[in-house]
C-alpha cells in the first residue's frame, strides 16, 4: 500500500513562524499521509518543537496554510486541534506537578456526571485510568500519588498514556524517548507502531537515529527553520540523515 | 466496586504506609494542631471550654474565615487577592448607605455583595486580560476601593443599621442544648460549597490546574484567563459576604473597617496549608488555619497576656505552619 497514492490527512503549506526577529520556520511545507509515521528531526533550535506546536494550535503561523483532511483549516487552540483529532505530547510533557495521576490522565478533559454537567466522574476518570495505563503496560504507583513524586521516565508514561483514549487521528510527539531507558524506549516505539496499525498517523522527533530508522515511514529534516530532506525511509540512510541535520558545509 | 483507586493496579504496586499518608494530609496535621491547642487551653483555663467562649471564638473568626475561601481559590489558581479587606469594608458601606436611604434589607445586601463582586471581576480582568501580576492589580484596588470607602462616607462611620440587617451578624440558632451564632453556620455552608466547587466540579479541577502549571493547563485545552477571572470574582464576592457579616455584628458600617484583615486572611489560608506557589491545598485548611488564628488569640486573653502581644503571637504561627508544611513535602 503506497501511501502517497492517497491524500495527506494533515497538510502544511508554507508554513512561517517569527518570535520577533527569530525566524523559528521559514516556509515550510510538511505533510502526514494516513497511516504514515513521519520522523521529524533537527538539531536544537531547528524549530521541530515550533513546527509541531502550531499544528497542535499553541503558536498562530505568521504566514502559511493548514489543511486537514483536504480541507483549509486554523487551528487557534489546543481545543481546536484535539476537536480535529490531533493528540499530542509535549516535549515539556505539560504536567500538573501538585495533582495526582487521574487528575493528569484527563487534564482539561474531564468526564462529567449529572444533568448539571459541572460535576466531575472521578469514579470513571480512576477506572479509565487504570484501564489505559493496564493496557500499554505502564507500571506507575499509587493513583492518588503527587506527579510530583513520580520519576522522569512515569512521568513520560503517563504524558503519552493520557492521549491514548482519544482516538486522536494524528498523534503528535515530541521527543517521547527524551527520559526513558532502553527498555521504556522500546515500548515506546512499539505504542508508535500499534497505532500505526490502528489507523493513526504519528509524528514522532527523536534525536535517535535508531529509533528513527526503526519505526519512521518518511523522515523530514528541519536545519535553521527551513525544510532541508523529506525522505522515504527505505530511500535513505543515517549518514545522509545525520549530513542533512548538520548541514553538508561542515562536512 | 467500593473502592476503584484499591484495584487492579494497586494489587501490584505497594501503597504508601499508613504513617506516611498521614504525613502527607495536611489536614491531619492541622487538626492535631488545633486539637492539641484545645486540650492544652482546656486544662490551663477553666473558662476556654464553655460553650459560650467557643461561640465567640467561632463568631469572631467567622468572616475571616469566609472571606479567606475566596482567598484560597484565588490561591490556589495562583494569584492571590491583597484586596479582600478592603472589600469587606466595602460591602458594609454600600449596604449600610442603601439601608440608610431606606431601601429595603434584601435590596441592600444583594447591591452590597454585587458591587463586591464586580471588584472582584475588576481584578480577575486586570490579570487574565491586562496580565498584571495578581500582586500588583489587587495592590492597587485594595487602595482604590480603600478610596471609595472614605470618600463615599467622608470618613465617618455608618450607625443605626436597622434591627433586622443586624440580626444577620447577632442571631443564634438554637441546636440541640447550643444557641450558635449564624456566621459561624454560614461559615460551615460556605465552606461546604467552595470544598464541593474546588474538589468536585470541572471548574474545580481546572483551577489546581492552572495554579499548579498555567502553561500546561492551556496547552491541555483549559481556558485558563476564564479560570482565574471567576477566582477573583468569587473571592470579591466571599470578601463582601465576609464584610456584611462582621458590620452586621459590629452595628458599624466604618470606612476604616477590616483594615489590614487581607493579612490574617492570606495567612489562615497559607497556615491552612495552601501553598502560595498555587495548585493545592483546600478551604477546610483555611478554615482551621482562621480557627488556629483566633484560638491563639483568644488563648492570649484567657492566659493574661497584654492584646498588644498578639501580632507578634500569629507571626510566629504563620512561619512554624509553612516551615512544618515545607518539610513534610521535602519529606514525604
Ligand atoms: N516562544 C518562543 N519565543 C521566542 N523564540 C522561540 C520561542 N519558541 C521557540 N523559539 C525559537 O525558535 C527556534 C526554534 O525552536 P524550537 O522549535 O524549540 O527548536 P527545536 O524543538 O527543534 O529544538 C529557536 O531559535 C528558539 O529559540
Ligand atoms: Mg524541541
Amino acid at each position: 500500500m503506497d501511501p502517497e497514492a492517497r491524500q495527506p490527512i494533515l497538510s502544511l503549506r508554507g508554513i512561517s513562524k517569527y518570535f520577533g526577529g527569530v525566524h523559528a520556520l521559514e516556509n515550510v511545507d510538511f505533510e502526514v499521509y494516513p497511516q504514515e509515521i513521519v520522523a521529524l528531526v533537527g538539531d536544537n533550535g531547528a524549530g521541530k518543537s515550533t513546527l509541531i506546536k502550531i499544528v497542535a494550535g499553541v503558536y498562530q503561523p505568521t504566514k502559511g496554510e493548514i489543511y486537514f483532511m483536504d480541507r483549509p483549516v486554523e487551528i487557534h487552540s489546543p481545543h481546536d486541534a484535539q476537536n480535529l483529532g490531533i493528540e499530542t505530547v509535549y516535549q515539556e510533557l505539560a504536567l500538573i506537578e501538585t495533582r495526582d495521576v487521574p487528575a493528569n490522565f484527563f487534564l482539561g478533559r474531564e468526564p462529567v456526571r449529572g444533568r448539571l454537567g459541572i460535576f466531575v466522574d472521578r469514579k470513571k476518570m480512576v477506572e479509565d485510568t487504570v484501564r489505559t495505563l493496564k493496557d500499554l503496560g505502564i507500571v506507575l504507583p499509587h493513583l492518588r500519588t503527587l506527579v510530583r513524586y513520580l520519576s522522569g521516565g512515569q512521568r513520560q508514561a503517563l504524558a503519552i498514556g493520557r492521549v491514548m483514549p482519544w482516538g486522536g487521528k494524528v498523534i503528535i510527539m515530541d521527543e517521547p524517548t527524551a527520559a526513558l531507558g532502553v527498555r521504556e524506549s522500546r515500548k515506546v516505539l512499539d505504542l508508535i507502531l500499534q497505532l500505526k496499525e490502528k489507523g493513526c498517523s504519528v509524528i514522532v522527533v527523536s534525536h535517535n537515529m535508531r529509533h528513527v530508522f526503526n519505526v519512521a515511514d518518511r523522515i523530514v529534516v528541519l536545519r535553521g527553520g527551513k525544510k532541508v530532506g523529506d525522505k522515504k525511509k527505505n530511500e535513505t540512510t543515517p549518514d545522509e540523515i545525520v549530513k542533512l541535520i548538520v548541514g553538508a558545509e561542515m562536512l | 466496586m467500593e473502592h476503584p483507586e484499591l484495584s487492579s493496579q494497586e494489587e501490584r504496586y505497594v501503597e504508601p504506609s499508613f504513617a506516611v499518608r498521614l504525613a502527607r494530609n495536611q489536614l491531619a496535621a492541622l487538626l492535631f494542631i488545633l486539637f492539641g491547642m484545645v486540650m492544652v487551653l482546656s486544662l490551663l483555663t477553666r473558662t476556654f471550654l464553655t460553650a459560650n467562649n467557643i461561640f465567640n471564638v467561632l463568631r469572631a473568626f467567622s468572616w475571616i474565615a469566609i472571606a479567606s475561601f475566596g482567598q484560597s481559590i484565588v490561591i490556589i489558581s495562583g494569584g492571590i487577592d491583597l484586596s479582600s479587606g478592603s472589600n469587606m469594608a466595602f460591602s458594609g458601606i454600600i449596604t449600610g448607605m442603601l439601608l440608610n436611604s431606606g431601601y429595603s434589607i434584601t435590596f441592600s445586601v444583594i447591591l452590597g455583595l454585587a458591587v463586591t463582586l464586580l471588584v472582584g471581576f475588576f481584578n480577575g480582568i486586570m490579570v487574565s486580560k491586562a496580565k498584571l501580576p495578581p500582586f500588583i492589580a489587587t495592590l492597587g484596588t485594595m487602595s482604590i476601593i480603600r478610596g471609595f470607602c472614605y470618600g463615599m462616607t467622608e470618613g465617618w462611620p455608618i450607625r443605626s443599621l436597622p434591627r433586622g440587617f443586624l440580626a444577620l451578624g447577632q442571631t443564634d440558632i438554637h441546636f440541640f442544648l447550643w444557641r450558635i451564632p449564624l456566621p459561624a453556620i454560614l461559615m460551615v455552608i460556605f465552606a461546604i460549597l467552595c470544598f464541593i466547587l474546588l474538589d468536585r466540579t470541572k471548574l474545580g479541577y481546572h483551577t489546581y490546574a492552572v495554579g499548579g502549571n498555567e502553561y500546561a493547563a492551556g496547552l491541555a485545552g483549559i481556558n485558563t484567563g476564564r479560570v482565574k477571572n471567576i477566582a477573583f470574582t468569587l473571592s470579591g464576592l466571599l470578601a463582601g459576604i465576609g464584610g456584611i457579616l462582621m458590620t452586621a455584628r459590629l452595628g458599624v458600617a466604618a470606612p476604616t473597617a477590616a483594615q489590614g484583615y487581607e493579612l490574617d486572611i492570606i495567612a489562615a489560608a497559607v497556615i491552612g496549608g495552601i501553598s502560595l506557589t498555587g495548585g493545592e491545598g483546600n478551604v477546610w485548611g483555611a478554615l482551621i488555619g482562621a480557627a488556629i488564628m483566633q484560638i491563639l488569640r483568644n488563648a492570649l486573653v484567657l492566659l493574661g497576656f497584654p492584646a498588644y502581644w498578639q501580632p507578634a503571637a500569629i507571626g510566629a504561627v504563620i512561619i512554624g505552619a509553612v516551615m512544618i508544611d515545607m518539610y513534610r513535602k521535602r519529606k514525604v
